[in-house]
């Protein structure tokens, strides 16, 4: 094993994190403002594939994909919203996580109406299709893309929570809803904003995963877990401890499946029962939980 | 109107002779889940054998879904020679499932036609006078492959499956003919399975090995996946991918695009097989779908004409059918067939073939034929 296989299962495992990190984030910070847990999250994600190889369908390109797939997400997260999550929000944990496992199956078979039982493929984009050479190695230069996608939307949404005002308002509003709303914060509807960019990322995450996995109707249900695993370990509601999460999982789960399979799913369980024990609150919580 | 009253009464009397004729078929095949598109392949296969036969009447069809799930399938087979008292049973395509149900159909002494489920102890240390199989066993796909690999010259591989018992089998048995033949195998891993997504760990893992060659069996969404990101890695020129069939599936090549190019595997049936029943075949199936039909088609199709061969034969109930299945041939259009009588598994060829481009879309070009792969009796004992 020379340093270049050591550099191309680095590149593996970034590449794994941050498809997680564009999914848990979503869900942490939906978590974390709305105290509400999504499990459709990962249905979301499967629709943002399906629509997106729809949609590369129709514009006949991978970028229109790219654009319309979040967009036809974030419609569907809407109308879920009003429909169901608005309704359901005081409603406590059990019955959010009831109705939202429901979902997940209600999406699956949306999904094998509309798309059918056989999984599709979505073409990488041209210029994204062949490998490149990077630190000595030949790694597929859509992998790349996703590495650089990632660090891209995690910048942003720092960026964002840190330094602009609506970051401001979602910290306060995560800390103490009460006190927020009472600041003059249309919590409300900042809410409603918020749960839109969780829905706008599980898409992107969708239409991104789907030239390097190929789309399935169980695709949703088997990224729910690692997700979910990591918004736990990372803390709740905390974008810090989603990016760290992710890193830790992706690698977590890389490493292993490079060294011992069958004991790579187990690992990330494994870690999981040790944060939840020795530090139930999470690796970096949110401040407001 | 007296003439069309008559002509009713005829009708409705031919109606209920011919209900009286009927075979029972229960079809236990997975409509939902992962595997739901097999079970649609298979089930299209079948009725066209009999619609081709114009005997589409003869046969009363009560289908179950299996899901993937060991006891929903025996739930449901269950039901269906408890409750609907079925003739015969058709269908069957985890090995997990038929693995649940052998007891039972072999203790209640239904005949059971499996159309897809290849685990070797079914016709191995398990078979039962009463389980045929028109499909293959797993052993049967990739031990040609290791054979013809070996022959090419090629001296080392890696192997790499998911981790259940049809991946480690079509290993083992890769494994065994490839070394027979002079080969080695570097190393290998089994993938969870149903929980990979992502393959470059492995891919990686196979470069640095340093083997001539990668063999792979991987089916279904799986497939799609693994090929897909085989070709991203841009590994075809160091590490040229072997695998059984079911890798390079037509039902699945299409999504699999550019990447399948060049992929050489070993499978009972392609579209591209050249024999008179064949071409026939594949230009019906083409007229009606749409698409070329598929290895599942095939197996579906075959189902029920052996199931026609063994009723013409003079078979009615339970027992003399599947007394009549076995040592049955007829002609398929995956060429000429057998039911081996001393296992009850299928005997047929097995085609190496390379996955090409031909226009817009990619066919199968076959490299070679081996010829009436029969698989040994493996510790069964029918008599």
């Amino acid at each position: 094993m020379d340093a270049g296989f050591w550099v191309l299962q680095f590149l593996n495992a970034l590449q794994y994190s941050m498809l997680l990190f564009l999914l848990s984030i979503g869900l942490t910070v939906i978590f974390g403002l709305l105290h509400f847990v999504n499990l459709a999250h990962g249905a979301l994600y499967m629709m943002g594939a399906y629509l997106g190889i729809s949609a590369a369908a129709l514009t006949g390109s991978f970028w229109g994909a790219f654009i319309l797939a979040p967009l036809g997400v974030t419609v569907i997260g809407a109308i879920l919203y009003f429909t169901l999550i608005d309704r359901l929000r005081g409603a406590g944990p059990m019955n959010q996580v009831l109705v939202t496992f429901g979902l997940i199956f209600v999406f699956l078979d949306l999904a094998r109406i509309g798309w059918g039982d056989v999984a599709l493929g979505l073409s990488a984009p041209e210029g994204l299709s062949g490998t490149s050479n990077l630190l000595g190695v030949a790694y597929p230069t859509y992998r790349l893309f996703i590495i650089a996608l990632g660090a891209i939307v995690m910048a942003a949404l720092w960026l964002m929570l840190s330094r602009t005002q609506i970051g401001a308002m979602i910290r306060a509003s995560v800390e103490n809803g009460d006190m927020a709303a009472a600041m003059g914060i249309n919590v409300g509807r900042l809410f409603f904003a918020v749960f839109c960019v969780g829905c706008a990322l599980a898409g992107l995450a969708g239409v991104v995963a789907a030239p390097v996995f190929s789309a399935t109707t169980g695709m949703g249900i088997s990224i729910l877990i690692p997700t979910l695993i990591v918004v736990v370990i990372g803390g709740l509601g905390s974008l810090q401890g989603a990016i760290v999460g992710s890193l830790i999982i992706g690698f977590i789960e890389t490493v292993g499946a490079a060294f011992l399979p069958s004991f790579a799913a187990v690992a990330s369980y494994l870690l999981l029962a040790a944060v939840l024990v020795l530090r139930p609150q999470g690796l970096i919580p949110a401040r407001g939980s | 109107m007296k003439k069309l009253f008559m002509a009713a009464a005829a009708a409705s009397l031919l109606a209920v002779t011919g209900a009286s004729a009927q075979t029972k078929v229960g079809v236990l095949l997975p409509y939902s889940g992962t595997y739901a598109a097999l079970g649609n392949e298979i089930t299209l296969g079948f009725n066209m054998a009999l619609e081709e036969a114009g005997r589409t009447g003869e046969f009363e069809m009560v289908k179950e879904d299996t899901e993937a799930k060991p006891p929903v399938g025996l739930a449901k087979a269950r039901k269906l020679v408890l409750e609907d008292e079925v003739d015969v049973i058709m269908g069957l395509v985890s090995s997990g499932v038929l693995g649940a149900v052998r007891d039972f159909v072999d203790g209640a002494e239904v005949p059971l036609i499996v159309a897809n489920a290849g685990n070797d102890e079914a016709t191995g240390a398990n078979c039962s006078p009463y389980i045929s199989r028109v499909s293959f066993s797993n052993r049967q796909v990739s031990g040609p492959m290791g054979e013809w690999l070996a022959q090419q010259g090629v001296k080392t591989a890696y192997t790499l499956a998911p981790d259940y018992a049809a991946g480690h089998q079509m290993v083992e048995a890769f494994t065994e003919k490839f070394t027979e033949g002079g080969g080695e195998v570097l190393g290998g891993e089994f993938t969870p399975f149903g929980q990979t997504s992502d393959f470059g760990p492995y891919l990686t893992n196979a470069k640095s090995s340093g083997a001539e060659a990668l063999f792979v069996f991987y089916a279904g969404g799986e497939a799609i996946s693994f090929v897909k990101q085989y070709g991203s890695f841009d590994l075809a020129k160091d590490l040229p991918l072997y695998g059984s069939g079911f890798v390079t599936s037509p039902l699945y090549v299409a999504a699999e695009g550019d990447a399948a190019v060049g992929v050489v595997a070993a499978l009972h049936y392609v579209p591209t097989v050249d024999n008179e029943t064949n071409n026939a075949f594949v230009a019906t199936y083409k007229e009606a779908q749409g698409k070329a039909p598929s290895e599942f088609t095939i197996q579906g199709y075959d189902a029920a004409k052996a199931l026609m061969a063994a009723i013409d034969s003079g078979a009615s109930d339970r027992a003399s059918i599947a007394k009549a299945l076995r040592g049955l041939k007829f002609d398929s259009p995956r060429g000429p067939v057998e039911i081996d009588a001393a296992t009850n598994n299928i005997v047929h060829d097995v085609y190496i073939y390379e996955t090409v481009k031909e226009g817009e879309g990619l066919t199968q070009k076959i490299l070679g034929t081996i010829k009436a792969v029969r698989d040994e009796p493996n510790g069964c004992e029918l008599d």
